[in-house]
């Protein structure tokens, strides 16, 4: 079901240079000792577990907790932060800073600059940090639970 | 407003009409039929089409007229709104879009339904889900009808009911004919023409002050009457401790609200992977951000050109001042310039109302049917489609028995199953189109109704709807191992109903000249928006309901939902 969105560079160079089993020889099945699929036929909920307790997932999902709680703190206490000095201490804000540019004027462009800058700093640590492993993974699963379904029925 | 205006405007308008008519003829030749069609559009809009998408769905008339008249008339404070409205984005970008993406098939109430059992997960979600959409749809119904009294000077009441009746009826046929497909390439359509728009009016206001940013800011404050205080906060949203508190309340409905508007997160649906879901939020906070930049020098332009008086004697709310100054830009009212302008404005506005309404009742539509009729109607009879999913299970069943041709007849049977799927979500597909029918009809019911109520609140309120009601529910099922069925439920009722009750009891029903209902006073709450109270009552409501319910949570499925939300694993 998967298709590219044929102008990311990273996707099909992710599919190239790493082939998804690098990813079990390295990830999993390392963690609990048990023998993927095989013997006992697990059902796509074991499957389920079982990759969220491999090490390449806590990775991945370490990594996007790691980012988005801290960032998601920063943006929404700035955001608060601002709009409750505003309408709490007007007089603070409209202590002139250079011309008619007021403490007001540069918290409000300063809120549009920081959404700007999370927004790039969000798009690049994905990027840069969470799809490869994420793309590696998901093609992990998909042939797990479609070895599981194939054996089930 | 003179004949030309009017003649001009309408010509204009009518040209997107045409072109919005052709293109949904065009798109749903031969697309007839299946839900990931009708919903989705078939998945393969590329991030940038989607980010221009879901900018145009997000930037409505409210904010084009809206915010440049509140920056007009109260200066720092129409900044102060439209800052909400962006920021809200991040929420979108890091919580939801992706992992929605992973999860979910068309609706919200899919990926919170996955965990849970399903009937009663699906018709709260879908309730409250419809419920924002037609309080939105009404808004911006409504407006359409008062902004041609007010651009185009028909003030009878005729000329307001028949577009208000027009409108509906132009967006029944795009949803009903058209699917997501059609729904988006307006979407992408309006966005051009109103950034378009946007961009040539903020050149026009920049070159009159030579680039200036400093003298438009002297000059509007000095035409304002109110001097320094109008770059300052405090002109609206300032005064008494309650006007404070509803700007508290509303700027959480706008920040928390829009991550769980349905017809936004439908969007990404439009689009085939997780990562260029993320990519076309990036594009859409671009082009929204650049937006709302543009419209404070376009608001503070016309504080500084029109002057907050003329904007106040043609609409005491400042909604025709993003017009009267295209007429002055243009070089006055009796000038070629002027009237041509003008009328550009007024048909973005229109084009602009039209496009937002098509995609909120496609969302509506997929809401009640893919939801609350599919789950509703499960309980009773097992729909043609079901039965044909059924027979293809026997007959998956039956090739395992076979041994020799076991193969084949398990082929067989599951393709059976896959086409007894497809006629389930064919005939979902069939229902959705009734239903955007019917939500059009009572749309253009309420529309009607409605015409003459100050509306602005109803746009808030869907924010504070979307917050308390779908944004708990939707982040305690992404990221909390524990939740439950019960705290689903509770979370999107204890959300959605006090948020509901709250405005009931608010001054916007009753108790002041400004009400709904002048004449009687049963207003026990303070605030007009509920968001302050009622969005912490959602986030409580769902986790009482969890610790509380008895059901063990399923640890396999939360192990489900987060590696699919993360990796897109099994994603459609």
């Amino acid at each position: 079901m998967y298709s590219s969105d044929g102008r990311s560079r990273d996707a099909r160079s992710a599919r190239y240079d790493d082939p998804w089993y690098d990813a079990i020889a390295s990830g999993w099945g390392e963690s609990d000792g048990t023998e993927v699929p095989d013997a006992a036929a697990p059902s796509a909920a074991d499957v389920y577990l079982e990759v969220q307790r491999s090490a390449a997932f806590q990775e991945v999902r370490r990594r996007y907790r790691r980012f988005v709680v801290p960032a998601v703190a920063l943006f929404l206490s700035w955001y608060v932060a601002y709009v409750v000095t505003a309408t709490t201490a007007p007089g603070l804000m409209a202590r002139p800073v250079a011309g008619a540019v007021n403490v007001a004027m540069l918290a409000g462009l300063g809120q549009f600059l920081t959404t700007f800058l999370l927004t790039w700093a969000y798009a690049r640590h994905a990027r840069l940090r969470r799809d490869r492993a994420a793309l590696e993974l998901r093609w992990d699963t998909q042939e797990l639970t479609r070895v599981t379904r194939g054996g089930a029925s | 407003m003179t004949g030309d205006h009017q003649t001009l405007a309408l010509l204009l308008f009518s040209v997107f009409v045409a072109i919005t008519v052709a293109i949904t003829t065009w798109v749903s030749r031969n697309r007839r039929g299946s839900a990931e069609e009708f919903y989705a559009g078939g998945r393969l809009f590329s991030p940038m089409e989607n980010g221009f998408a879901i900018a145009g769905d997000y930037m409505s008339a409210a904010s084009f007229l809206g915010i440049c008249g509140l920056i007009a008339l109260f200066g720092y404070d129409g900044l102060l709104y439209s800052v909400g409205f962006l920021v809200a984005w991040l929420v979108v970008l890091f919580l939801v879009a992706e992992l929605v993406r992973n999860c979910g098939r068309f609706t919200l109430a899919d990926v919170v339904a996955a965990r849970m059992r399903e009937r009663p997960v699906r018709i709260a979600v879908g309730t409250s889900s419809a419920t924002v959409s037609v309080l939105y749809l009404v808004a911006q119904m409504v407006g359409a009808g008062t902004l041609v009294a007010l651009l185009l000077g028909g003030e009878s009441e005729a000329a307001q009911a028949w577009t208000v009746i027009g409108v509906g009826a132009l967006m029944v046929v795009y949803v009903a004919w058209g699917g997501m497909r059609a729904t988006t390439w307006i979407q992408i359509v309006k966005s051009v023409l109103l950034l378009g728009g946007t961009v040539a009016l903020t050149v026009l206001v920049l070159t009159r002050f030579h680039g200036d940013f400093d003298r438009l800011l002297l000059t509007a404050a000095e035409h304002s009457g109110h001097g320094d205080a109008f770059l300052a906060p405090g002109l609206k949203y300032g005064g008494d401790w309650t006007a404070r508190f509803d700007f508290i309340s509303l700027g959480l409905a706008l920040v928390l609200g829009t991550a769980g508007l349905p017809h936004i997160l439908s969007r990404f649906y439009t689009v085939p992977t997780a990562r260029a879901a993320r990519r076309s939020v990036v594009w859409a906070i671009g082009l929204i951000g650049g937006f709302y930049l543009m419209t404070i020098v376009l608001g503070f332009g016309a504080a500084a050109i029109v002057g907050p008086e003329t904007v106040r004697g043609s609409n005491a709310a400042g909604n025709t001042a993003v017009a009267l100054l295209a007429l002055d830009l243009g070089g006055g009212a009796d000038s070629t310039g002027g009237t041509v302008l003008f009328a550009v404005v007024a048909a973005i506005a229109f084009a602009t109302i039209l496009a937002v309404v098509a995609g909120i009742t496609l969302s509506a539509s997929a809401s009640v049917a893919h939801d609350l009729y599919a789950s509703l109607r499960r309980r009773h009879t097992a729909p043609h489609g079901e039965a044909a999913v059924a027979r293809g299970e026997v007959a998956a069943a039956r090739g395992e028995v076979t041994v020799a041709r076991g193969e084949a007849a398990l082929v067989r049977g599951e393709v059976a199953v896959a086409r007894g799927e497809a006629a389930l979500v064919r005939g979902e597909a069939a229902v959705a189109r009734v239903a955007a029918v019917g939500i059009g009809v009572v749309a253009i019911a309420l529309g009607l109704l409605a015409r003459d109520l100050n509306v602005a609140f109803l746009v808030g309120l869907a924010f504070a709807v979307a917050a308390s009601a779908n944004l708990p529910a939707l982040l305690y099922s992404l990221f909390w191992r524990d939740f439950t069925t019960r705290g689903a439920v509770w979370a999107v009722y204890g959300g959605l109903i006090p948020a509901v009750v709250l405005v009931v009891l608010s001054p916007v029903v009753s108790g002041g000249p400004a009400s709904l209902f002048p004449g009687v006073d049963f207003q026990y709450f303070p605030l007009q928006n509920p968001g302050l109270v009622s969005i912490p009552l959602g986030f409580v409501a769902g986790w009482l309901g969890t610790v509380t319910s008895a059901e063990v949570p399923d640890g396999a499925k939360y192990a489900e939902t987060e590696v699919r939300s993360l990796t897109g694993a099994g994603a459609v």
